[in-house]
């Protein structure tokens, strides 16, 4: 079947939705472990500055993607201020499909924590508490009470920041440009047919394939958060 | 074989001091909604820190703030038999009784999962999720996982409150067991009077964040002070002048107070007595009612009953008032800790024979 959709899609079209695929799935397995931590501490932790974390975390939701992308490219860009540094140890981000991956992430991120902050929210303190008189350490509280139980927030989270990881657009393309096999992802490469004459039937090709991986991530979403729930639930 | 205990804690306008001794069996802090019983169980499971505490069990300190050791709960060794039971929803019956298993000490003497299934008849259980369990299953199971962790004292707070009378009637026979079979102390809180009459060996009356009494069952039961029928409120007043259409106007911490004339000379101390479902509460100050004592106060504590009622309780100035209003009203007036609230006393309410010579010296 992949095969299939290869050769209907044609060489080009079909390295940008791998490559789309594989920054999304990078974007979003990256960002995971921050994601949780973020959602933990904005959820549980008192801290000075929390309200300030949760408007930075939710700034790229707002923001204008130009915006979020031209901001990646002033820190991460070869002449930014954290390029040189990055690049010293070996890590280019700026015009390479990492620095898409890492554009993607940032566009995700919001999505992910709040979906999993949704989930830390619903989990019964009490419960903890429970498991804590029952011989278990704070660590052993998140990983066989906390964690089990917002699973299906972690799951939910992840999908939906995948879905919007490939299809990330304005602030891939101006922080890592439009390069064919390298930068060019899907939503690019659509906007790129667009440019050309004659290029709609290609672009058209990429718009179905969008569409079927956007409304699978949310099926899938709901299929296993519903599943989870009702393990949870215990019915 | 015991726990000792001793506590002073203050929140939300709430005094807690109490120090007792927890002897072998089963111990029932004793006590009506807003008394500190759960405040004291879940200082001696380390939940909650208390501003100064001494708890130890078989001469082991848990809590010592006089040396600054407060042990976190995972460490204390304790089994809790929560009210709602608390069990894990996302685990079998059997990986939730064996959770606190895994924790414990390897070679901790505790019962072992068949014998701890036979006595709380939970074998066709094991597989199912809590979710799947009613409401007695539950408790039962909750019982279980706590013995199974192995614990050197166990706490249970209220375990049959959420119950109907017949499932507390199956429950109970499971706690008589334990009593007389776990080589562990129990401390076992309730507010009701059978449940005390039956399970306990040792009573601990608490009242207002104090021990009242403190005895085996008979003896302190007897004490209707400390058992007495319905939830009341004891409040300090001084009677301030002697009106003209012959009511009296008494003086409390929390506002005046109209009952009928009282051959009492002002100033002389007296103690009024209202009933908790003789208070009807009111955020905004009332106006246009028929009622004339009004009282003011900050909600101190708010506990819920059995049924669908719950006891709001007023601190004003040193006096607690306590409301026995229905969760609904509770939900409809959103009221919570620490917000001012009027105590409409219905003025039939403090009636003469409620009055009482108080022995408080005068301010």
């Amino acid at each position: 079947m992949i095969d299939a959709v290869a050769g209907w899609l044609g060489p080009a079209e079909w390295q940008a939705v791998r490559l789309s695929l594989r920054v999304g799935l990078v974007a979003t397995l990256a960002s995971l472990p921050l994601g949780i931590l973020t959602a933990y501490a904005l959820a549980r932790w008192r801290f000075p500055g929390r309200q300030l974390l949760n408007g930075i975390v939710h700034l790229p939701l707002i923001l204008p993607p130009v915006v979020t992308g031209y901001l990646l490219l002033i820190a991460f860009g070869r002449r930014g201020s954290l390029g040189p540094l990055l690049e010293s140890l070996g890590i280019v981000l700026s015009f390479r499909w990492t620095g898409a991956a890492l554009a993607a992430a940032v566009m995700a991120f919001p999505l992910m924590v709040r979906a999993i902050r949704l989930s830390i929210e619903a989990v019964d303190p009490r419960l903890e508490a429970a498991a804590a008189t029952l011989g278990a350490s704070p660590p052993w509280v998140f990983l066989t009470v906390t964690l089990p139980l917002m699973l299906p927030g972690i799951i939910a989270g992840t999908i939906l920041a995948f879905a919007k990881a490939i299809g990330e657009f304005g602030a891939t393309i101006t922080f890592v440009s439009n390069i064919p096999g390298e930068t060019q992802t899907m939503p690019s490469a659509i906007y790129a047919a667009l440019q050309v004459p004659g290029g709609e039937v290609a672009a058209g090709r990429l718009v179905v394939v969008a569409v079927v991986l956007a409304m699978a991530a949310l099926l899938l979403s709901e299929l296993i958060a519903r599943r989870a729930a009702r393990r949870v639930g215990g019915a | 074989m015991s726990l000792q205990v001793g506590l002073s804690h203050r929140f939300g306008g709430f005094a807690l001091d109490v120090a007792f001794d927890a002897p072998a069996g089963l111990t029932v802090l004793f006590g009506p909604s807003g008394s500190g019983k759960t405040t004291v169980v879940n200082a001696v499971a380390g939940l909650l820190r208390a501003d100064r505490a001494r708890i130890a069990v078989d001469g082991r300190l848990l809590d010592d703030s006089a040396s600054g050791l407060h042990l976190p709960p995972h460490r204390r060794r304790v089994g809790y038999v929560f009210q709602e039971g608390r069990l894990f929803p996302h685990l079998s019956v059997r990986r939730n009784l064996l959770f606190g298993r895994w924790f414990a000490p390897r070679g901790a003497a505790g019962p072992d999962l068949d014998r701890v299934v036979e006595m709380l008849d939970i074998g066709p259980l094991l597989a199912r999720r809590p979710g799947a369990l009613s409401g007695g299953e539950r408790s039962r199971v909750a019982i279980g996982r706590a013995l199974l962790a192995a614990p050197r004292l166990i706490l249970a707070d209220e375990p049959l409150a959420a119950l109907d009378a017949a499932r507390k009637a199956e429950i109970l026979p499971y706690f008589e067991r334990l009593r007389d079979h776990a080589a562990v102390p129990i401390l076992y809180v309730s507010h009701a009077v059978p449940e005390v009459a039956r399970l306990a060996t040792t009573v601990v009356a608490l009242r207002a964040g104090r021990v009242a009494a403190v005895g085996p069952p008979a003896a302190v039961l007897g004490d209707a002070a400390v058992a007495g029928g319905d939830t009341a409120s004891v409040l300090a007043a001084r009677v301030e002048a002697h009106e003209g259409d012959g009511l009296t106007r008494l003086r409390t911490a929390g506002g005046a107070v109209l009952v009928a004339g009282i051959d009492a000379p002002p100033g002389a101390a007296l103690r009024l007595r209202v009933a908790a479902r003789d208070v009807i509460l009111s955020r905004a100050r009332p106006e246009g009612l028929s009622a004339l004592t009004i009282l003011s106060g900050s909600i101190a504590a708010i506990t819920p009953d059995d049924g669908p009622t719950v006891q709001v309780v007023l601190a004003m100035g040193d006096d607690r008032l306590t409301a026995r209003i229905t969760r609904r009203s509770l939900a409809q007036l959103d009221l919570a800790p620490g917000q001012p609230c009027h105590a409409i006393v219905k003025s039939v309410a403090v009636a003469p024979g409620d009055l009482g010579r108080g022995a408080q010296p005068g301010p």
